[in-house]
């Protein structure tokens, strides 16, 4: 995807949605990535007249709150039971959670 | 039909103090009135009868042995499930968190435990909150308890219906974009969203982290006012937990609206349903006829609000939905490596609706669209912020329809996201702005469905917001369906 096609012009294309999918750790079907495609472009249309405003000079506002960084005292406190927050886990082992191969070979 | 609801929670709460009746005895009702209707409602994804039997107990052992049982003693309240309840399911609607138990309450669900209220159930929602009809669930749609082919709002809908049913006198919801008002409006309840930090986010489980946050639900204005006081106040647990007293609103409630100044907000009355909108003037007339002065206004900037919050909103989900992996919570897809499981497990585990947004928000974070979209709609947010700054100099608060028509189909706007986005298309601004506002029912439209109006107020105005909600609600008590002054009779 280059930085033209990614004008709000141009119209959400088919491989550009199985792209995102990928992106998020999705696998769509070739009935959804037609459907999602046609869904989202409806929507992206709709986000045109925001897109096409003018807002050079606008500072963006990415929370309505003007926040200040919280810090507490560096104190010891209880956490969350260890066995408890496992319990909730699908694969756990040795009081840690499991998971598949991450790299290419197995162990 | 109109359904009957529970008696207030206030009276409850006295009667339990006082020791004419007993948390059990009260509790048992609601669970009662849950097992009667609830097949036909689906206000509940789970019922606690036996936790809620237990804290009943406890509460009234302490009203025997002489202790302060808490200003909701005995009162038997619904929580959404997206609000962590320790030990007990909180599924989000998702089938990726089914089966998963949280470790801790949330803090709101602590401070009503405190306050001596009882959890008698979590309430259905649209799945992770996104969605505006609760059809979204994993677990099947919730029903409006006033007409069962419509849908009751979203996506707090299963907290709407379960205190419109009359299966309990108060509820707590999250309002992103609008998920505790319009819900309110179409099961004809009241529905607070408080200023963006006003009430903890603690074991809130995030949607949209600079949008979310968590409001009360009651069959009135007063009743809502108390358990926002139960609620609200600083949690030192939620880093964006606003460092100021806890509120005390209730005692407010009857100061009235005489010398206030209210605007009509114009853009909302233009895509409403006439009948909708002949509600909001009565609403208008009322405030007028109990001393505020009541005129129009526009504010063109809202106009932009529904377009920038469905990029916002879908970016911080996309974000937050991260960690939906398959590893520390809830369902995994086993795979042979650790991307093909986690791509498995969130495809297996997340509906249609979730994975559309998930997907419009990474495409709206993306590298080439950045620009063109998230960062445009963050100033956009800029833009109605200070428009209403500039507004708010000229009016305490603002009025208009809540969602523009009342109650629609089940599957109406299924299939069609952005009919569906729509609805929330008055909801939105208060939530970018970080604002407080409220839905107040005010008689029916011309399908005998209810109407709610809503008012609007700038950060930390929850009591001149209350003190209006309490006029209008007094004058939607004299309107019935066709606008003629009643009683509280059947009206179809």
């Amino acid at each position: 995807m280059s930085a033209t096609e990614g004008t709000p012009a141009g119209r959400l294309t088919r491989q550009e949605v199985a792209h995102v999918a990928m992106l998020a750790r999705l696998h769509l079907d070739d009935e959804e990535l037609d459907r999602f495609t046609g869904q989202l472009a409806v929507i992206l249309d709709h986000a045109a007249d925001v897109a096409a405003l003018d807002l050079d000079g606008v500072p963006p506002t990415s929370h309505a709150l003007s926040l200040a960084n919280v810090l507490r005292a560096d104190e010891p406190r209880p956490g969350l039971d260890r066995d408890e927050v496992l319990a909730g886990a699908p694969d756990v082992e040795d009081h840690r959670f499991r998971v598949p191969r991450i790299l290419g070979e197995a162990p | 039909m109109r359904p009957s609801p529970a008696r207030t929670a206030s009276a409850l709460a006295d009667a339990v103090r006082s020791g004419s009746t007993t948390a059990a005895a009260v509790v048992e009702e609601s669970l009662a009135a849950i097992a009667h209707g609830d097949g036909e409602v689906h206000a509940f994804v789970t019922v606690l009868a036996d936790d809620a039997r237990r804290q009943a107990a406890e509460v009234d052992r302490r009203v025997a042995a002489g202790e302060d049982p808490g200003p909701l003693a005995g009162v038997p309240v619904a929580v959404k499930d997206n609000l962590c309840t320790r030990g007990a399911p909180t599924t989000c609607g998702s089938r990726i968190l089914e089966g998963w138990h949280p470790p801790y309450d949330a803090t709101v669900v602590a401070r009503l435990r405190q306050a001596g209220a009882v959890v008698v159930g979590k309430s259905n929602m649209d799945e992770f909150a996104m969605g505006s009809s609760t059809e979204t669930s994993a677990f099947g749609p919730t029903r409006n308890p006033w007409d069962t082919s419509r849908v009751p709002g979203g996506s707090s809908g299963g907290s709407a219906a379960a205190v419109a049913a009359g299966f309990v006198p108060l509820a707590l919801g999250s309002d992103t974009g609008g998920s505790i008002r319009q819900p309110a409006a179409l099961c004809g309840v009241v529905g607070l969203k408080p200023t963006y930090g006003a009430v903890s986010r603690y074991g809130l489980v995030a949607f949209a982290s600079s949008l979310d946050q968590v409001g009360p639900f009651a069959t009135s204005v007063v009743d809502a006012a108390l358990l926002f006081d139960v609620i609200g106040g600083h949690d030192p647990l939620d880093s964006t937990s606003l460092d100021r007293l806890p509120p005390r609103m209730a005692s407010v409630v009857g100061d009235g609206v005489d010398g206030l100044s209210v605007g009509v907000l114009t853009e909302h009355l233009d895509g409403a349903a006439p009948d909708v909108v002949r509600r909001v003037h009565e609403a208008a007339e009322a405030c007028a006829a109990a001393g505020a002065s009541v005129e129009e206004v526009s504010v063109p900037e809202v106009r932009y609000g529904l377009s920038a919050y469905y990029l916002i909103a879908p970016a911080e989900a996309s974000s937050n939905l991260a960690r939906y992996d398959g590893v520390r919570f809830g369902l995994r897809v086993a795979a042979d490596d650790v991307v093909a499981m986690n791509t498995a497990t969130r495809t297996a585990g997340f509906g249609a609706e979730v994975k559309r947004r998930i997907m419009l928000g990474t495409y709206a974070l993306s590298a080439g669209y950045v620009d063109a979209y998230y960062n445009q709609a963050l100033r956009v947010r800029t833009l109605i912020a200070e428009a209403f700054a500039t507004t708010y100099r000229r009016f305490d608060l603002l009025l208009g329809p809540t969602s523009p028509t009342t109650a629609f189909a089940l599957g109406a706007k299924l299939e069609d996201p952005l009919a569906m986005y729509l609805s929330d298309v008055c909801t939105i601004p208060s939530n970018l702005a970080g604002h407080p506002a409220i839905s107040v029912p005010f008689g029916t439209g011309d399908d005998g469905l209810p109407v709610g109006v809503q008012l609007m107020a700038p950060a930390l105005a929850e009591n001149t917001l209350l003190r209006a909600a309490a006029v209008v609600e007094a004058a939607a008590a004299l309107v019935d369906g066709d606008g003629n002054a009643v009683g509280v009779e059947e009206q179809r």
